[in-house]
Formats: C-alpha cells, structure tokens, sequence
C-alpha cells in the first residue's frame, strides 16, 4: 500500500523520467541504424530515377530509363536465373535440412547440443573459404574426379566447376545451417504426444505428418526458407568463384554496375529489385504464417 | 533400448550424410594445408611449410591487423549500443514496427547495404578506410546483439528491477546492480558473435574498404581469385581455429541462459 502511495506521488517526475531513460537508451542505437542504413537504402532508391554521370555517381535529372532496362531481356533473364538458383537452392535446403533437423531433435539430449555444434561450426568458418574449398573438390584435378578416377567409376574427369550445379552446391553448403536451425528449434518444439494422438486416431504416418508435424513446423520452416533464401539471391562470391564467368547472378552485376560499369543508377534499379523480391517473400511468409496459425487455433 | 536405437538408424544415417556433406570440404581443407607439394589437390608428405610461408606473407599480416582493428571496434561498439537499444526496446516499446526496425540490419542483404554505405560514403565525400568499414559492421552487428540481449532481458528484467526501485534504489544504480549482471552472459554472447561476424564479413567490407586498407577477407579474396594455393588452407585452418573456439565461448554464454529459464 505505501508503495503505490509512493510511487503515486512520483509519478508525474517518473515519466518524464522514462520518457529521459527512453531516449538515452534508444537513441544512439535508433540514430546509428537511421544514418547507416535507412538513409543508404534512401539514396539507392532515389538514385534509381535519375541518370548516371559520365565518369560514375549521379546527374539529377529524372529518368525511368533504369526500369525499362531491367526489363531488357538480357538483364530479365540474369534476374529469373538468380531467382531459380536461389529458389533451387532454398529446396534443396529444406530437403536436406528438414530430416536433418528432425534427426538432431530425435537425438538423446546430451548428444542435441553437440550435433548443433557441429551443424554451426561451418557456418562460422569464413565463407569466401568455405566456397574455396570446392573448387578444391570439384576442380579437373580436384580431389573428387581423383577419387571417381581411381575406382574407375569414370574414365575422364568430369567439368564440375564453373557450372549452374556447382553455383548451388556452393550456396547450398553456404547457408544449410541456416534452414537447420530454425528447423530444428520448431521441431523440438512439438509435443510428441500428438503423434501419437494422430497414430491413434488412425492417421497413416505420412498423413499425420503433412496434417499434423508440417504445420506446426511452418514457422521454422518459412524463416529457414528466408535466411536461405535471401542471401543467396544477392550473392555474387559464388557465382564469380564456382561459376566461372558462365553463372552471372543479379549480385554480380549489381556489383560490376557500382563498380565497374560506373552505372550506379541501373544498379540501384537492380538492387531495388533484390528489395522488392524480399519483400514479396516476407509477404508469402506473412501470409502462410497467419493461415497455419489460424488453422491450428480452430 | 536396442529397440529405439533401431527405431532411430534411418534418421542416423540422414544425421551422417549431412555432417558428410558439411564437413567433408572442410576436413580437405585442413588436411591440404600440410600438404609438402605446391599442389592443392595431391597430397605429397606432411609439412608445415605452407604456415611458415603464410605468417611470412606480409599482405596477409596487413590484411589481419586491419580486421582487428575493425572487429574490435565494430564489436566494443555494436555491444555498448546494441544492449542500451535492446534495454531501451524491451521497457518501453512494444510497436513492432520500432523493434523490426531495429532488427532490419540483419535481414537487409548485405550487398544492397554495401552499395548503400558507399553511396553515402560518396555523397558526403568520406575517403574510404578502416573507419568506413568499421561503422559498416556496426550497424548490423548491434542487431544481433540487440537480439541476443533482448531474448535474456524478456526471461530476467522484471520483478527484481521492481524491487530494487522501491527499495529506493537509483535508476542507474539498479542497471548496474540489478539489469547489466543478469544479463551479462548475453551481452557477452553478443560480444562475441559480433566479432565472429565482423572477422568474416566479407560483401560490406568489399564496398565500402578504401584501396590500402584491405580486412583478411578482401585479401582472401583476391588470393582465391589469384589461384589455389596451399597457403590459403593454412589460413584457413587457423582462422576455423578462432571462429570455433569464439563458438564454443558463445554457447556456453548462451546455455548458462537456458539455465537460468
């Protein structure tokens, strides 16, 4: 009782208080993040209407002759190709990662933690070395034609650099850690007197699992799909290292636009786009999320 | 027993395939790095020949002095703001608008970032260097630690804090008595992944790095594109050395956390 007399009495100095305390802690950090990133993805979008300058940077004069451009087949085609590598990609992730996840999960509990030690380890080892390490394994003279050499499986080494396949083995090995995490944290989450509910019920495993365990794991799944997803769309270390300079993905060029060409205008329009296909991702995450959600409330 | 232990094989075998697949490369990786012959793909004799020309490799020590530079201070950084930001979040904010914000930095694909910084770099005429990297890395290393310490501050800061405030305790006096021990294991944690993170950033740095001041990662990167030389899997093997070892501290940090719940 004379506590809240007591705090009654402060109230009025506590909240302009907290209001003080608020802005202390949030405003360094908010201020940091508005000049370091709100405000350089602000000028990638304006710098995406006006024309580019004859020795780099901007002349402001508005223009939609970026957009139109994207649209050029040629630069289409390079967007669809990052899209279906990446697309590919994230399925791959979710083949290979969903049993992975529900493998650790199903492990004895002193052997769980070890298992995400191990599936984090490669993730924390740099990545330009990590995509390096395949063109070890999957150079002419690498260490896999060597091996299928030796026990005569083939007669002469196969070109596995420097190929479509080899961009998605390298993105796939880049960011599986990052589908099995989430994965593993939604599975772990499940009750498994569900399954066994289903069984009882007379569900076939199969069912209960497509009826019962995906749903439930949707949310795991989905942030999986994003954190694969995304950084391999805007990727350009791994088409340049395993694709040769066959594989060109929308990273690549956002990179020779600022860089190279000098163009930054149509680069902005190009990393626009990479935003914009995010965000139609987050949209479907949105949207999946709020169905499963309603679904498993009824 | 033996019954669950047959019930679980084909998930065994899955678990067995996937660390195959995630740790084949790197095992031929280390191995390679004592390889004797110039080669990266033969394997002639054991030596540690290709160590000794790597700490001699003055590009390299260059190149590992900047990162440190830049690791320390985008990570002493990052955590200083990242947990007042989380604190600041956790009391008092619970637009999720304000808090996705704060986390955004994480998520925006580093390449529209990089490009970003350097337009900012350009417009305001700032010569690209150490700095311009270093602030690069803050802003997306403070998300995760903003994240990290806002998981603890959810499952500690309450009733405590509370307490100590009607027993008359100072604000200030209460975070740093009360709020900054309980949740030091992820300020820590943070810490650390922060400075994992900077260590191997690589896309961020590639823009917005001034010409002589090249991070490890951007000398990697031309020694990749260079060729494949034994040299670079020495590095390799000792930088895994450092970013496991930074793991495994992190962890701990963060399983003394689930104790706690």
């Amino acid at each position: 009782m004379t506590l809240s007399v007591r705090r009654r009495v402060s109230r009025d100095s506590g909240k302009r208080r907290d209001l003080l305390e608020r802005i202390v802690l949030q405003g360094p950090g908010l201020l940091f993040i508005t000049i370091f990133m709100a405000i350089p993805i602000t000028l990638v979008a304006i710098y995406s209407i006006f024309q580019r300058g004859r020795f780099g940077g901007v002349v402001y004069k508005f223009t939609i002759e970026n957009f139109s451009r994207a649209f050029d087949s040629v630069y289409l085609g390079i967007l669809l190709d990052s899209l279906k590598i990446a697309g590919i990609t994230t399925v791959l992730a979710i083949i290979v990662g969903y049993p992975t996840a529900y493998a650790i999960a199903k492990l004895p509990i002193k052997w769980r933690s070890i298992a995400l030690v191990l599936v984090v380890i490669p993730f924390w080892t740099n990545f330009l070395i990590r995509t390096y390490s395949w063109i070890m394994l999957f150079n002419r003279e690498g260490l896999l034609n060597h091996a299928l050499l030796k026990f005569n499986i083939i007669h002469t080494p196969l070109d596995l650099l420097y190929t479509q396949s080899a961009v998605v083995v390298g993105l796939l090995y880049g960011y599986l850690p990052l589908m099995i995490l989430p994965l593993y944290a939604s599975i772990e989450r499940l009750d498994p007197q569900l399954g066994e509910a289903a069984a009882n019920l007379g569900a076939t495993k199969v069912r209960a699992f497509f009826s019962l365990t995906l749903p439930l794991t949707a949310s795991g799944l989905i942030a999986g799909s994003i954190f694969v997803f995304i950084p391999s769309l805007g990727n350009f270390i791994v088409p340049e290292l395993l694709g040769g300079g066959k594989t060109v993905m929308v990273g690549n060029l956002i990179r020779d636009q600022f860089l190279k060409a000098r163009d930054w205008p149509f680069g902005s329009v190009l990393a626009l786009s990479v935003i914009a296909l995010v965000f139609i991702f987050f949209m479907i995450q949105n949207v999946v999320e709020k169905r499963f959600s309603s679904d498993n409330n009824e | 027993m033996s019954k669950s232990l047959r019930k679980f094989k084909p998930l065994n075998v899955i678990l067995g395939v996937t660390f195959a697949f995630l740790y084949i490369p790197i095992f031929t990786l280390i191995a390679m790095s004592f390889n004797g012959s110039h080669s990266p793909f033969i394997f002639k004799g054991f030596s540690f020949k290709w160590y000794s020309v790597l700490i001699h490799d003055a590009q390299v020590i260059h190149g590992l002095i900047n990162t440190l530079i830049v690791a320390t201070g985008s990570t002493v950084l990052s955590t200083v703001l990242g947990t007042m930001l989380a604190v600041g979040l956790h009391r008092y904010s619970k637009s999720a608008a304000l808090n996705a914000f704060s986390l955004a930095p994480a998520i925006v694909p580093d390449i529209v970032l990089g490009i970003g910084l350097l337009a900012l770099y350009a417009l305001l005429s700032v010569s690209l260097g150490l700095y311009s990297v270093l602030f690069a890395h803050v802003v997306f290393s403070m998300a995760f630690v903003t994240a990290v310490v806002k998981a603890r501050l959810a499952n500690t800061d309450g009733d405590l804090r509370e307490a100590s405030m009607d027993l008359g305790a100072t604000r200030t006096g209460t975070f740093i008595r009360i709020t900054l021990p309980s949740i030091a294991p992820a300020i820590l944690a943070g810490a650390l992944l922060s400075f994992t993170l900077s260590l191997d950033e690589f896309v961020i740095a590639f823009f917005t790095n001034g010409p002589t001041t090249p991070t490890l990662p951007i000398v990697i990167y031309s020694m990749v594109r260079f060729g494949v030389t034994p040299e670079i899997n020495a590095l390799a093997t000792l930088l895994m050395i450092v970013s496991v070892t930074t793991v495994i501290i992190a962890q701990r940090m963060t399983r003394q956390r689930a104790k706690v719940r």
